[in-house]
């Protein structure tokens, strides 16, 4: 397994948001994370690069391990984590940089100053993120001249080019229209082979389209994780059905 | 109620009409031929028309709701079954109009020692059971009591097969040509009674499957 979440309990103060959640993801698999506003499935992602470390009142609690080291231990590099653990935002967040300088911050950050590597690193980066053939000729330009789709798959690239080997990925389409949002699709799609995905989104046919498993999550509780194509045909627990078919609440 | 389950109330309402306008098609279909009635055989060719338009109707409503709503889990089964739900019925359709069409096209009752001898009564009593037990399964969504069709269909089978060899001693001793053109015809409904059996099954399997999430096509043991 690359990663195993063991009774994982988070809370803001003294609001609990994640009641125990115990769940296992493959390698090179993408997992869907589904569940009404609330539902703590975001709470969850930022759990596996320990980006609700920097809210000064959560707190999180059981074990997570990625590739069979507690990512929680003391002794763990939060830097180094967040290498590994790639993460894309709802809203695309490209820096006031060039096309280029966005995807090559990363490596500079990390201490890489060799300008051939860099360079090469970073066309690697945004062929990945299937975005070089429109911004090949354009590196040097603004970040921000590009559409919103374009700049979501920068950001894509900007976390691939650090070479992680999972990406979290928060409502990555939810900003996007519908060509762009197809295009980060087939993207999530190709990226399998050599990542383990994670997405969080509010699209159910982006999650039937996008992942191989489908977890649902309600008020703090993994309610129901398998297969999703068997949870969108065939869910066994009452409350996914009454969710994924519109009936809830 | 959120728009889905509206489109989905809809689609159910609409089926289950022509479930029983089907139903209804196939009731004429054997007092026509019980009671030997011509007008009300040509009745049930002329209502054809009739099932075919709620075959129409729901299968553009299924496209419709597949299109729009992408539907998913129960909701997806239910669409899914009715396409197949929709196509059987109005062959069940087809083959009242076409044991009518016969029965009209006939002047003289049909032998009724041969009728006896093919279990003609028994056979259309099953197959009126079976459509009554659709109905209201289908209305319920009660599984338990589909299921029953199982063993009735297996019941037709054995009378159409028991037809073949009845049949064949009759046209070893029957020298009559309108009588053996009679035997010929009511062999043909026999076959269409059976088919509607299989059709009936058909459905039947389809309400487990959009019910219960269960594929029972082509098993065996299905009861």
């Amino acid at each position: 397994m690359k990663i195993e979440a063991n009774n994982v309990r988070v809370s803001y103060g003294s609001e609990q948001v994640l009641k125990g959640i115990t769940m296992s993801i493959k390698k090179n698999t993408v997992t869907a994370f589904i569940g009404p506003s609330g539902c703590g499935k975001s709470t969850f992602l930022r759990c596996f690069n320990r980006m609700n470390d920097l809210i000064e009142t959560c707190k999180v609690e059981g074990e997570i391990m990625i590739d069979e080291s507690d990512i929680y231990h003391p002794k763990v590099n939060i830097n180094e984590l967040r290498k590994s653990v790639g993460m894309v935002f709802q809203k695309p967040n490209p820096f006031p940089k060039s096309i280029f300088e966005n995807v090559a911050y990363g490596l500079r950050i990390n201490g890489v100053t060799n300008k051939k590597y860099i360079e090469e690193k970073v066309e690697w980066a945004i062929k990945q993120a299937a975005l070089w053939d429109e911004v090949k000729d354009k590196l040097k330009k603004s970040a921000f001249a590009l559409s919103g789709g374009q700049q979501q798959r920068l950001c894509i690239a900007r976390a691939l080019a650090v070479e992680p080997s999972i990406l979290l990925m928060d409502e990555p389409a939810s900003a996007l229209d519908p060509i762009s949002t197809t295009k980060i699709e087939e993207l999530i799609y190709n990226l399998k082979a050599s990542y383990t995905i994670i997405i969080v989104t509010h699209n159910m046919q982006q999650a039937t389209r996008t992942s191989d498993k489908t977890a649902f999550f309600y008020m703090g509780d993994l309610i129901e994780y398998d297969d999703t194509r068997t949870l969108f045909t065939n869910p066994k627990k009452q409350k996914t059905q009454n969710y994924i078919t519109g009936r809830f609440g | 109620m959120n728009l889905l389950e509206n489109e989905l109330g809809d689609l159910k309402t609409e089926l289950m009409e022509m479930t029983s306008m089907v139903k209804e098609q196939m009731e004429k279909t054997i007092k026509a031929f019980n009671t030997f009635d011509h007008q009300l055989a040509e009745e049930v060719v002329s209502n054809e028309k009739r099932v075919n338009g709620y075959e129409l109707n729901i299968d553009s409503k299924c496209e419709h709701i597949l299109a729009l709503f992408s539907p998913v889990a129960i909701d997806l089964r239910f669409v899914l079954a009715s396409i197949k739900m929709v196509s059987d019925l109005e062959r069940i359709g087809d083959n009242a109009e076409g044991i009518s069409s016969y029965i009209a096209r006939f002047e003289k009752p049909f032998d009724k020692e041969l009728l006896e001898r093919l279990r003609f009564k028994e056979m259309t009593e099953a197959v009126l059971e079976m459509l009554d037990i659709l109905v209201d399964s289908f209305e319920a969504d009660n599984t338990k009591l589909v299921r029953t069709v199982f063993a009735k269909d297996d019941f037709l089978d054995e009378i159409n097969f028991s037809a073949n060899q009845v049949l064949a001693e009759y046209f070893r001793t029957c020298d009559d040509p309108e009588k053996i053109t009679q035997a010929i015809y009511l062999l043909t409904m026999i076959r269409k009674f059976e088919r509607t059996g299989d059709y009936i099954t058909n459905i039947a399997e389809e309400i487990i499957f959009y019910v219960k999430a269960k594929v029972l096509k082509h098993k065996k043991n299905k009861a």
